[in-house]
């Protein structure tokens, strides 16, 4: 795998009124990267997602994606380009099935989305594109239910698998397992272990246990600005991010 | 074919009451010659609903003025058959037109704001076009309506008649048409991705759907069949009159939505059909009231609900 630079962003800076949510932030994430981003609550990390994806737009500050400039295209033309996220609180289409969601998100990936003549199951590549996704995902046996009734669990697994419906290059994970009950944690976390590898992940998580075990690097995020980045054994032994976070880290794990 | 095929294709295929309703439907103005006006009026409307359906039921939109549609489709069929060609079709045709680049143009009003803010804007378009409409009497006739339209026969074969057996003919075939037109694209790609949009503009967003696009397009289509709708009226009563624009029409139509469901194209039509016969039974026994027992109804829907109204079996049971 050659080490390439998939998404950067130079001198990221967001201000909302007198507040700076994000204050100067560089970050580059190679090609098949397991990148995690840490901070304390409030520090800063959605408002990233959200200018990394052009949900906001950025005061100033540039973002690359695969060597190109990014800072103009719209939220859906990022996708399009491979740039995908997933929401800290799911955000799922109540109502309509899972199958249906995927089915919409592989079509729109295809370009065949804005086809009005044909019904959505007419494109057999979609259905097998669909079948293979609900079972990487767990979510066969729940395939024909109505979204709104899932278990949480299940909206986790699903909020997921609409991002890789979008097949992308760079995914942003946005707090995958919060909140997710004990049981159906393990389900969520192999499905996180097992992400293709060729994906670029961005990895925002309070979970230690999880970041831990899944990043290779690690950028910490206090109070807009990047603290300090490296790989988690150094991050563990740093006395800075010791004291912001890690020595807190009980009250969000 | 695989499961997930089945399930996925199971939605887009048509049910076999869905046929044996339209056959009965067709059926009508042979089966109840007398009533053939009414046939035509309430097939105009259920029309006129299922395109606000599209925007209300299958994108979200809320909109309190479609009526500015329906009526720039009457004026436009009502002026072309008066000036231009008497031929009807080519009459809806044109009228379809014009009512889709109006939508179109409305449309870049309800991408921002709020459902409240898309309320007033649809609600201030549909005046606008009355009081244009009054104003220019010298194109309109104004308040007076425009009169003298006299449309050619359909298909050059059949002539309208008085009592309005080609007219409901010609509606109900209209609408059977549209009817299968929305049922195509409901299904389809572009359809759900209406739906996403509906439930969640932020996701749809996300997976690459270009939200704006989609609701232009959308409205757009909208605006045009309520423009068919308010076409096959002007055509049918040879006559177009500022009423075609009214708050009533479109308050209306979006309570037999209310009544039928939204989000699946029988709501129209089954909205229609239940308001208007509400509305003529009532009127013949208290012509003076008939809106007082309309609002009760209405009332006793929202309270009850649709489900629970519709299966009186269940009313002793609890909720």
């Amino acid at each position: 795998m050659r080490s390439e630079t998939v998404l950067s962003c130079e001198g990221l800076l967001k201000r909302f009124g007198g507040i700076t949510a994000t204050d100067n932030v560089s970050l580059k994430l190679q090609r098949g990267a397991r990148h995690a981003l840490i901070g304390p609550n409030g520090a800063g990390k959605t408002t990233l997602i959200n200018l990394l994806t052009g949900v906001l737009e950025p005061t100033a500050g540039s973002i690359c994606l695969q060597g190109e400039n990014i800072n103009h295209l719209a939220a859906h033309q990022r996708v399009r380009r491979g740039l995908v996220r997933t929401f800290q609180i799911s955000q799922l289409f109540e109502g309509l099935t899972p199958l249906q969601t995927l089915a919409v998100a592989v079509t729109q990936h295809l370009g065949t989305g804005a086809t009005w003549w044909k019904a959505l199951g007419h494109d057999a590549l979609v259905s097998q594109r669909c079948e293979q996704l609900l079972a990487q995902f767990h979510l066969t046996e729940v395939m024909d239910q109505v979204t709104s009734e899932l278990a949480y669990g299940k909206r986790r697994l699903l909020e997921m698998a609409i991002a890789l419906a979008c097949e992308p290059t760079v995914l942003l994970l946005d707090e995958p397992v919060a909140g997710v009950p004990a049981g159906e944690r393990e389900e969520l976390l192999k499905t996180v272990a097992a992400l293709p590898a060729d994906v670029s992940v961005l990895l925002i998580e309070h979970d230690m246990d999880l970041v831990f075990s899944f990043a290779q690097r690690m950028t910490v995020l206090v109070n807009g600005a990047v603290l300090t980045e490296g790989t988690p054994s150094e991050m563990a032994a740093d006395a800075r991010v010791r004291e912001v976070y890690l020595g807190h880290g009980d009250k969000h794990g | 074919m695989s499961s997930v095929a089945n399930s996925l294709s199971a939605s887009s295929k048509p049910r076999w009451w869905e046929f044996v309703l339209w056959a009965l439907l067709l059926c009508l103005p042979a089966l109840m010659p007398t009533h053939a006006l009414l046939i035509s009026e309430i097939t105009i409307i259920a029309l006129f609903a299922m395109s606000l359906d599209l925007v209300l039921g299958y994108s979200g939109i809320v909109s309190l003025g479609h009526a500015a549609f329906f009526g720039m489709g009457a004026y436009s069929a009502a002026l072309f058959a008066k000036h231009i060609h008497p031929d009807p079709l080519l009459g809806l045709a044109v009228a379809t037109a014009v009512s889709a680049v109006l939508g179109a143009v409305c449309s870049l009003g309800i991408l921002r704001g709020s459902d409240l803010t898309r309320l007033m804007v649809t609600l201030g378009v549909a005046l606008i076009l009355q009081e244009l409409a009054n104003k220019l009497d010298f194109i309109t006739g104004g308040a007076d309506g425009l009169q003298g339209v006299i449309m050619g026969p359909v298909l050059g074969r059949f002539a309208f008649d008085l009592v309005g057996q080609t007219a409901a003919w010609y509606a109900l075939c209209v609408t059977l048409v549209v009817f299968m037109l929305l049922r195509s694209v409901v299904h389809s790609p572009f359809g759900f991705s209406l739906k996403t949009i509906r439930d969640n503009p932020l996701r749809a967003q996300a997976i690459g759907i270009p939200v704006h696009s989609r609701l232009i397009a959308a409205y757009t289509l909208s605006a045009a069949l309520a423009g068919l709708a308010g076409a096959l009226q002007a055509q049918s009563s040879g006559f177009a009159s500022l009423d075609v624009f009214g708050f009533d029409r479109s308050a209306d139509v979006l309570l037999m939505l209310v009544i039928g469901g939204t989000g699946w194209l029988w709501g129209g039509i089954i909205g229609a059909v239940v308001f208007k016969v509400l509305h003529s039974l009532i009127a013949a026994w208290t012509p003076q009231y008939w809106t007082f027992w309309l609002g009760l109804f209405l009332v006793l829907l929202m309270l009850v609900g649709r489900e629970r109204l519709i299966r009186p079996w269940t009313w002793g049971h609890r909720a």
